[in-house]
Formats: structure tokens, C-alpha cells, sequence
């Protein structure tokens, strides 16, 4: 025990620059995939046809496939097509568009939660489709969709762990560089898991809040 | 104001409106009345657009009615609608409930809508209600707020879809009561109701449909004394002598 503290006092600030990597990841997909999911979920409800057979299918194909494999071929295969990206850029852009998937069928369930009714109380004062949207439906989606989207948030921090198979120097990579350095495993990994904890609790917390108030009514 | 012609509706294989002809003048008040999946409920739907009629034409105003054309978003600002089940946004407050279509539909100057807004909901009587949230509010009111809310869109027309059928009993009366003084003021409205008392009190005329057709129509106190055709007589002893 004696020698973990020491440990940890010794390799902490180097993983400390790995939970910045895992941050800037995080909260960069998590951004991209919320605004791809959100168009997804549009051509989806959008009631013609093109647009939602389109979005269905994109969302089958990026879901079919790994985000490894996804981030792979961003990262290893674009540049053959002429397009570079930084290992970080990759990351965030690979991470995005693998959970826009999720995100776009979960803002769907919202929005198709809401009873017909408030669309047509909508459209007979003369709203078209988007006031509809902005006004009436996707206020109300909000409520519905906040606790899916924070165990999304939780997801995503701990799989952008996978950022390290491209060389991303994040939370986990560091710790394994560490470790294959100084063959602490039992120290390195143990400190890993617990500042992944320690990032997963407040928006545990914070899905349980969602939770309840959403309960509310 | 409102004419229909020869409309006919199906879903799918269900023909629901089998050729109806009808109009409405302005300032006139209108009751259709009807056993239920007649077809009563459709024909409002698509006078404002909701549904899609299959053959025949509407027209309010002139202006004919086409749920796919712009034109539509001119009738509905024209035409409100109150439904059976209120569909109040439950998000907003009642005095924003009210403003919603003049601010952002009509686009209206802010202070004046809000004004207005607030002038209407003490004309139904709820002026103190104004900050409350629809589900804090029982089925009386928030139907009454809904009427405040078709009134805000200054229509020439009203659409009532069954707007007393959710109702506790004891609530129907304020509601009727707010529909009563709006048909005073001369307002045009085209009611679907089971209320015969308030159709014999109220209405100008009378439409009996069953089974997609107007079966019988004319002036309210006639038609509801003395129906002429046997569809119509076997209606209303049933709803009105149910035991």
C-alpha cells in the first residue's frame, strides 16, 4: 500500500496530462456526435422519404461498425484518399460520428414521444415544420431525452479510451506507457481506473438529477 | 364563409366522408352531431387542414383549402381549432399558451399580443391563471384556455372538435358558457358535440351525419323537435332518453 502512494504521488501528474487528452476527446465527440445525431434525427422525422431512408441507412452502416475499425480507417486509410488528420482530430471525428448513431436514435424516441396532439394544436394556429419543431416538440423531446443522453456522456468518456489504439496520448495510453516503462502494473492501471471513476461519478450524478426531473411529471 | 362540396375521405379501405355539401355563412353557429365514427370529427379536421380530403373541394373564404399548399398556413390563422383533448403545450405558461401563434406565427408586436393575451383570458375567466402551467389547471380551465388561444389568432372562424367530451360533467358548463358568449358576439363557429341542450340553445343550424353523409339538416330547434328521417329520430331518443 505504502509503495501505491508513492506511486501515485510519482506517475500522477504524468496521467494528469493523459485526463486533459481524455477530456479535450470526450467533450469534442460528444459535441460532434450531438449535432450529427440531431440532423440525423431531423431527416428522420422530416417526413420525406429520400431524407429518412437516407439517415435509417446511415445510421445501419455507422453502426455496424466498430469504432476501433472506424477510427482505424480515419486515421490509417484517409490519408491514402488524400485527407490527413491528426491523431486527435481522427479521434474526435471518429468517436462523433460512431455515437451520432446512438444519439440520433435516442433524440427520435423524443421526439416521437410526444403525443400527436401537440402537433396538431401546433400546426392549427399555422406553425410550419420547423416553428413546430423549435416551438413545441423538441422543448418537450429535451425532457425525455436528457437521462439516454447522459449515460451517452458516460460512454464516451470511458470509450475514448480507445483514442489510444491511434495514438491519442490519453488517460489510457499513458498509463499503459507508464506501466511498460516501469512495470507498476498493479499501481498504474489501479490509479487509470480510479480517475476514470472519479470523471464518471459527477455525471453519474448528474444523469441521476436528469432522471428525476424528468419523473416529475 | 366555409363551403364544402361533394368531399369524400377515406382511410384506406374506410370511406369516412361520402360525398358532403355543406356551408357555413358568416356569424353563423353550426352543430354537427352524429353516433361516433361518423365521420363528424374528419369533416373538421379537414377544413383547417389537419387531414387530407380525397376528392370534392373546401374553401374558406374563397381561398381553397390544400394542406400541401403555403396558402394552408393563411387558413389555419384564419380558422382556429379547439380539440377535445385541449393539446395545450404543457412547457409553457397559460398567458404563453395563448401568445404563441400572434407572436410567432403572426409575428404581432410583443406588448400589444401580450396585452390581448391577457384581456382574453379574463374573458374566459382565468386572468389569474396567466403564470400557471397547463397540468396545474383542471380540464374546465384548460379547454377554456384553449378557446383563449384560438380567440388570440383574431379568426373569422372557430373549429370545435367534441371540446366537452373530456370533461367532468360538472366542468361542461363553464365551457359551454365561454362558447355561448362567443356565439353571442357573433362569432362563426362549427361545433361537434353530444350537447343537444346547448346545439337547441345556441346553434343556427343543425347537421346530422351518420356514416359519412349528411342524413338530415336544418335550423337547430326544428331538427332537434321534430327530426324528420328515422336515422335521425333513433339518434337522439338514444342520446337523449339513454335508459
Amino acid at each position: 500500500m505504502k509503495g501505491f502512494w508513492h506511486d501515485a504521488v510519482e506517475f500522477f501528474p504524468i496521467l494528469m496530462n493523459g485526463v486533459a487528452l481524455t477530456i479535450v476527446v470526450t467533450i469534442g465527440s460528444l459535441l460532434l456526435s450531438t449535432v450529427l445525431g440531431l440532423i440525423w434525427a431531423m431527416m428522420r422525422v422530416s417526413g420525406i422519404k429520400a431524407l429518412s431512408m437516407l439517415s435509417a441507412s446511415l445510421i445501419n452502416v455507422i453502426r455496424g461498425i466498430p469504432i476501433i475499425v472506424l477510427l482505424f480507417y480515419l486515421y490509417f486509410v484517409m490519408p491514402d484518399l488524400g485527407v490527413t488528420l491528426s491523431a486527435l482530430q481522427a479521434a474526435i471525428l471518429g468517436l462523433g460520428i460512431a455515437y451520432s448513431a446512438y444519439q440520433a436514435e435516442n433524440f427520435r424516441a423524443g421526439i416521437e414521444a410526444i403525443d400527436k396532439g401537440q402537433i396538431e394544436a401546433a400546426q392549427s394556429i399555422g406553425m410550419g415544420w420547423w416553428l413546430t419543431m423549435r416551438r413545441v416538440v423538441l422543448p418537450q423531446a429535451v425532457r425525455i431525452v436528457l437521462p439516454p443522453y447522459g449515460n451517452v456522456m458516460i460512454m464516451m468518456l470511458k470509450d475514448s479510451s480507445q483514442a489510444s489504439t491511434i495514438t491519442v496520448a490519453e488517460l489510457a495510453l499513458q498509463g499503459k506507457l507508464i506501466a511498460s516503462s516501469t512495470f507498476k502494473n498493479t499501481s498504474v492501471f489501479t490509479l487509470v481506473a480510479l480517475m476514470y471513476l472519479t470523471m464518471s461519478i459527477p455525471l453519474i450524478l448528474l444523469v441521476r438529477h436528469f432522471e428525476k426531473r424528468a419523473g416529475k411529471k | 364563409m366555409i363551403e364544402l362540396s361533394d368531399v369524400h375521405k377515406s382511410f384506406g379501405k374506410n370511406e369516412v366522408l361520402k360525398g358532403i355539401t355543406a356551408s357555413v355563412q358568416k356569424g353563423e353557429v353550426v352543430c354537427i352531431i352524429g353516433p361516433s365514427g361518423s365521420g363528424k370529427s374528419t369533416i373538421l379536421r379537414c377544413i383547417n387542414g389537419l387531414e387530407s380530403y380525397d376528392r370534392g373541394a373546401i374553401s374558406v373564404e374563397g381561398l381553397k383549402v390544400d394542406r400541401d399548399a403555403p396558402s394552408i398556413v393563411n387558413i389555419r390563422t384564419q380558422v382556429s381549432m379547439v380539440f377535445q383533448r385541449f393539446n395545450l403545450f404543457p412547457h409553457r405558461t397559460v398567458l404563453e399558451n395563448v401568445v404563441e401563434g400572434p407572436l410567432f406565427v403572426k409575428k404581432e408586436p410583443r406588448a400589444q399580443v401580450l396585452e390581448r393575451g391577457r384581456a382574453l383570458l379574463a374573458q374566459v375567466g382565468l386572468a389569474e391563471k396567466a403564470d400557471a402551467h397547463p397540468p396545474q389547471l383542471s380540464g374546465g380551465q384548460q379547454q377554456r384556455v384553449a378557446i383563449a388561444r384560438a380567440l388570440a389568432m383574431q379568426p373569422k372562424a372557430i373549429l370545435f372538435d367534441e371540446p366537452t367530451s373530456a370533461l367532468d360533467p360538472e366542468l361542461v358548463g363553464d365551457v359551454l358558457g365561454v362558447m355561448r358568449k362567443l356565439a353571442d358576439d357573433g362569432m362563426t363557429m362549427v361545433v361537434v358535440t353530444h350537447e343537444m341542450g346547448f346545439a337547441r340553445d345556441v346553434a343556427d343550424r343543425v347537421l346530422f351525419i351518420d356514416g359519412g353523409v349528411i342524413v338530415e339538416q336544418g335550423p337547430a330547434k326544428a331538427l332537434l323537435n321534430q327530426p324528420q328521417h328515422p336515422r335521425t329520430q333513433d339518434f337522439l331518443r338514444r342520446v337523449l332518453h339513454p335508459l
